[in-house]
């Protein structure tokens, strides 16, 4: 591995509709082991913004703390990122996202990180249906603490020191449906070709936008038996549709055959295209998801995609009726009533 | 059966007789079960006596419960403007909870009152020979003039106030009037209550011969001051402050803090033409994402704030921690209570001072401001901002629950319009065009504060990782000891320069040679109005420095070893067990801890007067035999 990052571009990189290649979009060397599913990740990443055409100082990048949470640092080395502790990012997203709803927030967290010590955050932001992209890099397993079970391991499966896992698991997509996300997906660190249209997705979509990534993690837990292994995910991930990003300045063409293809428009024009593999998918019914989610882990299988997609849901500041100026962007006038409006309050106090 | 007992036998001296009248100067305690509305009567009662022009101070002992348990408000008149709380027995005690009342009567001055409900007669054996007893059948009036149970239960409390008005000589227009003010847009509710006083007025009028020897008279001595809560105060500061972010979770005392920001934003903050709010507040779901919030927003350059109380602290320690290494502004208000764990919740203590100043693991430091009343919760909270955001890092408004939650007569709020908000060193996208090279944790004025920048400021510049691992100059993640240790030392400087953005200590200094040296701070200024003039009573010349932030100021040192010289005493007087300030100040300006006496009030109320009086007299003696016999 070198660790000296390559300073060169190619000049005849493809540009985007900013004139930026690939390359800017891109962050610091990283340092996760090499076969991280969490570099996949980080590329599909890089790939969905330069394609998106966002502009990169108008991304915050926050995460928390453990593996997932380094990854902010190896994307989009132009946007200011946050890393805050542990399980607690979700509290720090919201009061940026407070403070500026112009920016785009794309979060990094882990299965540690949302599944266990910052469980309770985790289901108060779905709650608050605040305007991010929370993606969970989901391996099962502690990686920075080498290697104890997470809370997202299946029941019953053994760590790499051979521990076994007592406690029943947590499903982070079923948690973000039953608390209200509007739009949560699952995906593979492996399928960009899945991943890359769900980021796009999840990134035009306005309110809260949940995708756990598996991301096998290769040092630990990518051994015979585990389930969140390269090869087991590989052998056992499955679909109930392929969903397929559609941006806004795209002509729409017919869906084709009436029953197995759907758009739904989001929220800035652009279109999720949903082709369906299964006879009972249905994005529009949380529900449904839950129980297809949990009918095919009873099958042994990891039931990945799109699974469910409210695009008109009201985020969180068209629930508070926040004003449309960001508001680390009014000024004091605006602010401040001024000594005026004191002798009114002074004399409610004589 | 007699309703009014006065007894004319007591004895003379300190206590009140009948030819000696005891005119705006005594302590009013009601005595109510809570969940009754007592508290707003008793507030009537107080702002009567107000707007009678008279200095007056209030303080509710209330307990962590909503309905059903015993609670006591009293109420000090003084025309000396001695306003902290009094201790000992009060003039006149209001019983009206069965369940208090042997402790009720007991907490009768002798010669004084017991004003109290003979719906159900008292015992013989609780007839206390020294006092006053006046029955009055308020529950048996309520029972024949209402018929709604609520009713009967409220009017109670407005009933007994009408009962004072007459036996204080209160005037009784302007307790009307008062109804009339405080029930603006609810008109319905006027005549009833009015219906109340009058009741009870006429009832004391016809039974009892008034007023009493204990009584008010009007005066011109309240000036330009209002009666108002600290909570209200530091909601209200935050306003005018410019706080547009806050997450917060409710905890006792300092839940009013938000809520009243809250109603001042609705008021104040939509706007006009949208009909839109100009601030974001969530109640989250614990204190860790409370002060998350407000992190998020203050690194997004929002200024965001959130309140709480002792176990808040504790949950928000590692983020504070965090904020400081990161260096983000932001506020944060911590009402105390005391401690430690649940503690008395509901009661008052300045114990959380070590626990703020270091809060957090590692080499960290925080900065405190000290208010003593809700002017200075306003001018403080507001000033906090600015202050945050001139040093890139927390702010604790270190308030407790007698300033927070109960109302004191304080100088009117005013605001300078000329004064802009000190926004700091944050470079905007033309200054980031102009500097040649930026580094979030460059030192570049060798103030230890360092330029900051705003995510989405600027296009290729200026953007960095926030983190709280250890950073170099370029916020890039290092191991390296060197780069560790001046990030650290640099942090150690940007708080000693701290001093010049932060409150001097107030100083009260005669123009005698003063024997003692008093440092307090908070609401211990209250008592020590009272407290130096008892002293000099006793021959004794106090000088006093009341401490108004951390990290310190070299006056306190300089204070400290003025009044240490010639066998003249230094006393640190605190509201917690551990004289946790004379610890900070011992470990922070080297200052030798002999020279510093402790007086400490840790049970929860209000330190009093009488108490700091007796501490100092107590000290003395000691420092006497002690030379005698050394």
């Amino acid at each position: 591995m070198s660790f000296i990052k390559s300073k060169f571009r190619h000049p005849r990189l493809p540009v985007n509709d900013l004139g930026l290649t690939y390359r800017d979009y891109e962050g610091a060397l990283s340092t996760l082991c090499a076969g991280c599913g969490h570099d996949s990740i980080t590329s599909a990443i890089v790939q969905s913004c330069h394609e998106l055409s966002i502009e990169p100082s108008n991304v915050a990048k926050l995460s928390g703390i453990g593996c997932s949470s380094k990854a902010p640092n190896y994307f989009l080395n132009k946007a200011h990122g946050f890393n805050s502790v542990h399980g607690r990012m979700p509290s720090v997203a919201t009061g940026a996202n407070l403070a500026n709803q112009e920016l785009l927030y794309l979060a990094m967290s882990g299965d540690g990180d949302s599944a266990s010590i910052g469980f309770g955050q985790f289901a108060h932001v779905v709650r608050r249906q605040l305007n991010m992209v929370y993606m969970v890099a989901n391996n099962g397993v502690y990686g920075l603490t080498k290697g104890q079970l997470a809370a997202t391991a299946d029941k019953g499966v053994k760590n790499k020191a051979g521990d076994l896992s007592l406690f029943t698991d947590i499903d982070l997509c079923v948690m973000a449906l039953q608390l209200g996300a509007s739009f949560v997906a699952r995906s593979f660190s492996g399928d960009k070709q899945q991943l890359v249209p769900l980021l796009k997705a999840a990134m035009s979509h306005k309110g809260f936008a949940f995708i756990d990534i598996i991301s096998p993690c290769v040092t630990f837990n990518n051994h015979a038996g585990s389930t969140r292994s390269y090869d087991y995910v590989h052998d056992h991930v499955t679909t109930g549709a392929v969903a397929d990003f559609v941006p806004i300045k795209t002509e729409i063409t017919s869906s084709g055959e009436s029953g197995e293809c759907g758009d739904v428009c989001l929220h800035d024009g652009s279109i999720m295209r949903i082709q369906k593999l299964m006879p009972e998918y249905d994005s529009t019914n949380a529900s449904q998801a839950i129980m297809d989610i949990e009918k095919n882990k009873q099958e042994g299988k990891i039931l990945t995609g799109l699974f469910y997609l409210e695009p008109t849901a009201n985020d969180f500041h068209e629930i508070n009726n926040t004003n449309d100026t960001p508001l680390n962007k009014l000024n004091q006038d605006t602010l401040c009533p001024g000594n005026r409006v004191l002798t009114g309050i002074n004399d409610s106090f004589r | 059966m007699t309703d009014i007992t006065i007894n004319t036998n007591t004895e003379a001296g300190d206590n009140i007789t009948a030819e000696n009248h005891l005119v705006n100067e005594f302590v009013v305690r009601f005595a109510n079960t809570n969940g009754t509305g007592s508290a707003s009567a008793n507030n009537m009662f107080a702002k009567a006596i107000l707007r009678m022009g008279i200095p007056v101070s209030a303080k509710n002992i209330f307990p962590s419960n909503i309905q059903g348990m015993p609670t006591w408000y009293e109420v000090r008149i003084s025309e000396k403007n001695y306003l902290g709380r009094r201790g000992g027995k009060s003039e006149l005690v209001v019983a009206m909870n069965a369940q208090s009342i042997d402790e009720d009567i007991d907490s009768v001055k002798t010669g004084g009152y017991l004003l109290y409900d003979s719906s159900r007669a008292l015992q013989e054996s609780q007839m206390r020979a020294d006092i006053n007893f006046i029955g009055m059948p308020i529950s048996t009036i309520c029972l024949k003039e209402y018929s709604d149970p609520r009713q009967r239960q409220l009017f109670k409390n407005v009933i007994y106030v009408g009962a004072l008005a007459a036996l204080l000589n209160m005037d009784f227009t302007l307790l009307k009037g008062l109804v009339r003010d405080q029930f603006k847009g609810k008109e319905k509710l006027i005549t009833p209550n009015v219906y109340a006083l009058e009741l009870g007025y006429q009832y004391a009028k016809e039974h009892v011969l008034c007023p009493l020897s204990i009584r008010v008279e009007t005066r011109d001595l309240v000036n330009n001051r209002i009666l108002v809560d600290g909570n209200t105060a530091t909601g209200l500061g935050a306003v005018f402050g410019g706080a547009t972010v806050v997450g917060w979770y409710p905890i006792t005392p300092s839940t009013s803090v938000i809520e009243k920001f809250a109603s001042y934003c609705h008021r104040l903050r939509i706007d006009p033409a949208t009909g839109k709010k100009n601030y974001a507040i969530v109640q989250v779901e614990d204190e860790l994402a409370a002060i998350g919030v407000a992190i998020g927003a203050g690194w997004n350059g929002a200024r965001a704030f959130t309140a709480t109380s002792g176990p808040g602290v504790s949950l928000m320690t590692e983020f504070l921690g965090l904020a400081y290494f990161t260096e983000i502004p932001m506020v944060l208000v911590n009402v105390q209570r005391s401690g430690p764990s649940t503690g008395m919740p509901t009661r008052t203590q300045q114990s959380d001072i070590i626990a703020c100043a270091y809060a957090s693991h590692g080499d960290t430091k925080q900065v405190l401001l000290f208010p003593e009343s809700p002017t200075e919760c306003f001018e403080l909270t507001a000033q906090a901002f600015d202050i945050a955001e001139q040093l890139q890092t927390p702010i604790i408004v270190m308030s407790d629950l007698d300033l927070g939650m109960n109302d004191h007569l304080t100088e009117e709020f005013s605001w300078q319009d000329d004064k802009a908000y000190q926004k700091g060193k944050v470079l905007s996208a033309k200054q980031l065009d102009e500097v040649e090279v930026f580094g979030r944790y460059l030192d570049v004025d060798d103030d230890g504060i360092c330029y900051r920048t705003l995510p989405g400021t600027h296009p290729n510049k200026g953007a960095y990782f926030n983190r709280g691992t250890s950073r170099n100059h370029f916020a890039g993640y290092t191991e390296k000891s060197a780069d560790y240790v001046d990030n650290m030392d640099r942090l150690s400087k940007k708080l000693v320069n701290a001093i010049n953005f932060l409150p001097v200590p107030e100083i009260k200094q005669g123009k005698k040679n003063a024997q003692l040296g008093l440092i307090f701070f908070g609401t211990t200024s209250h008592p020590i109005v009272e407290a130096v003039e008892q002293l000099k009573e006793q021959g004794l010349i106090a000088d006093s420095l009341r401490i108004k932030a951390f990290p310190f100021h070299q006056n306190i040192e300089k204070f400290i070893e003025e009044h240490s010289l010639n066998n003249k005493q230094v006393f640190i007087i605190e509201q917690n067990r551990d004289a946790q300030m004379k610890s900070l100040i011992v470990n922070e300006l080297q200052i030798d801890p002999n020279k510093l006496a402790s007086i400490l009030q840790f049970d929860g109320l209000p330190v009093t007067s009488d108490f700091i009086v007796e501490a100092v007299l107590t000290q003395l003696a000691n420092n006497q035999k002690n030379k005698k016999t050394g």
